[in-house]
């Protein structure tokens, strides 16, 4: 059974836009390891309060801007 | 252009998991294999005390010694086939991952000690009941393990 997280994120986006990162980039970044990133954005792994800040940090952008927090559906 | 890295084959703890479990599983087979072949029938319950005391803390070093050896080999293997050093970085979601399966392990290995006492209890021999320690010891690495694969690849 997949974990089932309410929070997603734009991290795909955003390293896009930004210069084209890679996951290996923002993970050295952030101090975490590339798995770690890839679990994020396939929704697989939700962040700690401060490794999300840290990541919005990254890309310069309010925390609200990279994670959005969705009620589940019923 | 977008890097997409959405899926991946087997990660490199994904991988060490694996290995962790044979190599715990052999080691642990192979141990038991040769001192149960010198296994002296018609022990009073105070040798087999001892038999069993000194069985387990060998098997202690026995096993550092050979996980070490045999992660060793992996890594060495591992950074020959894939042309990089694996990363060496834990992070929030590795510590997570461990204090769960650290948690579900745990949870066997009490379930193990209980039906041991109760074996106990109920009259059954010193051996059976090392017996029964053992084998849930053994249950609860291979549930450690298991829960650590389970997690890194379907989330936590």
């Amino acid at each position: 059974m997949m974990a089932k997280h309410k929070i997603t994120n734009s991290i795909r986006k955003l390293r896009f836009h930004h210069d084209e990162m890679t996951q290996q980039q923002l993970a050295d970044k952030v101090k975490v390891t590339r798995q770690t990133i890839l679990a994020i954005e396939n929704g697989k792994y939700s962040p700690s309060l401060e490794l999300a800040f840290r990541i919005a940090q990254v890309f310069d952008v309010q925390l609200g801007e990279v994670f959005t927090y969705e009620p589940q559906q019923k | 252009m977008l890097t997409i890295q959405t899926t991946e084959h087997m990660s490199i703890q994904e991988k060490r998991g694996i290995v962790s479990l044979v190599s715990s599983l052999l080691i642990t087979a192979i141990y038991f294999l040769v001192v149960l072949r010198s296994y002296p029938e018609g022990m009073t319950t105070d040798e087999e005390l001892k038999f069993w005391a000194k069985t387990l803390l060998i098997l202690i070093p026995v096993k550092i010694v050979g996980m070490i050896v045999l992660h060793i080999l992996f890594s060495v293997s591992s950074a020959i086939a894939t042309g990089k050093e694996p990363e060496g970085r834990t992070d929030e979601r590795d510590k997570l991952i461990e204090l769960k399966s650290t948690r579900n392990s745990q949870y066997v290995f009490i379930a193990g000690f209980l039906l041991a006492m109760g074996a106990l209890a109920l009259g059954k021999s010193v051996t059976t009941m090392f017996v029964v320690l053992i084998s849930f010891g053994i249950l609860s690495e291979i549930l450690d393990s298991a829960s650590k694969l389970y997690f890194y690849r379907k989330g936590i």
